[in-house]
């Protein structure tokens, strides 16, 4: 975040109140820091933004996630009010030279305080991670929140079959999405069109999404209790697998368009999947796929994998996959009440 | 991809120690790698030396350690090593194989100053 003028802050959406956009550039120069450590570094910032404006948005809120080449990331959020329209454009370039004092090979430490030794960690490479899933499942959990982190290739029908599940479900449970893209809020206004609130994710150059971006869209979002959360993650069958974002599932669709053996290719994915949607089945009688073969590979990944064979198009396999979306939310509720006794 | 945010996660567990050890220069960290872990060891290697530029952990040897993946056979009744998730049983050919180890990615240790 800038500390010049806030533009940075996702603060600017959390209240509600339309983001001022503007022709917007600054430069900074000269930022001192120390840190708790005793650490001090000074760094200079340039940013350049240009916005251009004319679209209009029914209920666009929209997180942007940038990340550096020196490993600095920063977000923006945005919030438009109902009815209030602009287009945007961002062109941001930052330069960071940074200066580091005290932290060099000949850094200034105090005498006898060099000694080399040993520091025992043994810790996860993503508890951070881990924790921030953790704040959000109990977060879930207090409120009764059915969550699912869907999961796919990009390509595999994941939008599609959400447009449709939320209008199958017709307004029956209270919902809300959760989209992750590297760019645009397509996906975010096409799950709108539906009359369901959803918050459009840009990763940047991310290749998922982690629990500390759902973390702060959930707290945008203002979910409904005793509902259901649909997280759309990056299409990507690789890295979410690792990023628990604290859901209670992941559901891995896999389409009848692409090989059978892609479970066997990309194992990490279909195990960490409790549920997977073989999608688009309509096809099968114009495809070689061997659905069979299809769904043995993902239960030698994982035995305990539950399948649905569905498709968007025709319907196919859609009423066992709400009835269990259905499930899920009621034991979510049920939960909430014996757990808060 | 994700050995960039990996290796973010590493040089982050480094600077709150740090914080909490009191350091100010680290020399050698030691990571443990599942070989079921999902992690590309030459990859993380990469990732790891941009992301600790100008940070305490600059020019760090970056040592893995590589745990081997285990898996307990149900058919056989004992620990098998595997070398990917849906290996079967080297003994016996079943699937019936649940892993117990090697799915791992953890700071192990740190040499500091």
């Amino acid at each position: 975040m800038c500390n010049v003028c806030g533009c940075g802050a996702g603060e600017t959406t959390i209240d509600g109140k339309a983001v001022e956009h503007g022709e917007h550039g600054h430069s900074h120069g000269g930022h001192f820091h120390v840190h708790a450590d005793g650490t001090a570094h000074d760094h200079d910032h340039a940013h350049d933004h240009t916005h251009d404006h004319g679209h209009e948005h029914a209920q666009a809120k929209h997180l942007h996630y940038h990340l550096h080449a020196d490993g600095t990331s920063h977000d923006h959020g945005h919030d438009h009010l109902p009815g209030h329209g602009h287009d945007h454009d961002h062109s941001h370039t930052h330069s960071q030279d940074t200066a580091h004092y005290g932290l060099g090979p000949a850094g200034a430490h105090a005498p006898g305080m060099s000694q080399a030794r040993m520091v025992k960690i043994e810790q996860d490479i993503l508890s951070k991670n881990d924790s921030f899933a953790n704040d959000n499942r109990s977060y879930l959990a207090e409120h009764g929140i059915f969550a699912l982190n869907l999961v796919s290739s990009p390509g595999s029908g994941k939008t599609t079959l959400l447009v449709k599940s939320i209008a199958a479900l017709n307004g029956s449970v209270p919902l809300a999405v959760i989209e992750g893209d590297q760019q645009t809020d397509n996906d975010a206004a096409r799950i709108r069109a539906t009359g369901a609130p959803a918050l459009q994710i840009n990763t940047g150059k991310g290749c998922h999404l982690d629990a500390f971006m759902v973390g702060k869209a959930m707290q945008q979002l203002k979910l409904d209790g005793d509902s259901l959360l649909l997280i759309e993650n990056v299409g990507n069958l690789v890295c979410p697998a690792s990023f628990d974002l604290g859901e209670a599932h992941k559901v891995a669709i896999l389409s009848v368009t692409e090989g059978e053996d892609k479970p066997l290719k990309y194992p990490d994915m279909f195990r960490a999947a409790d549920m997977m949607l073989l999608n688009k089945c309509d096809l099968l009688p114009y495809l070689t796929f061997d659905a069979d073969l299809a769904v043995a590979n993902a239960r030698r990944v994982n035995p305990d994998i539950q399948v649905i064979r569905i498709s968007a198009t025709s319907g196919e396999g859609m009423d066992e996959w709400l009835d269990w979306i259905r499930a899920g939310c009621k034991k979510a509720v049920e939960r909430k009440s014996i757990d808060g006794r | 991809m994700h050995e960039m945010s990996l290796a973010e996660g590493v040089l982050q567990i480094i600077e709150d120690s740090a914080k909490t050890q009191n350091f100010s220069r680290v020399k050698t960290v030691w990571l443990e790698i599942g070989q079921l872990a999902g992690v590309e060891v030459e990859a993380m290697k990469f990732c790891f030396d941009a992301v600790v530029r100008d940070s305490i952990a600059e020019d760090a040897k970056l040592e893995i350690i590589e745990t081997p993946g285990q898996a307990w056979c149900l058919h056989c009744a004992e620990t098998v090593n595997v070398k990917a998730l849906f290996d079967a049983c080297p003994k016996c050919g079943s699937h019936q194989v649940q892993v117990t180890g090697g799915n791992e990615m953890r700071v192990k240790e740190l040499d500091v100053e």
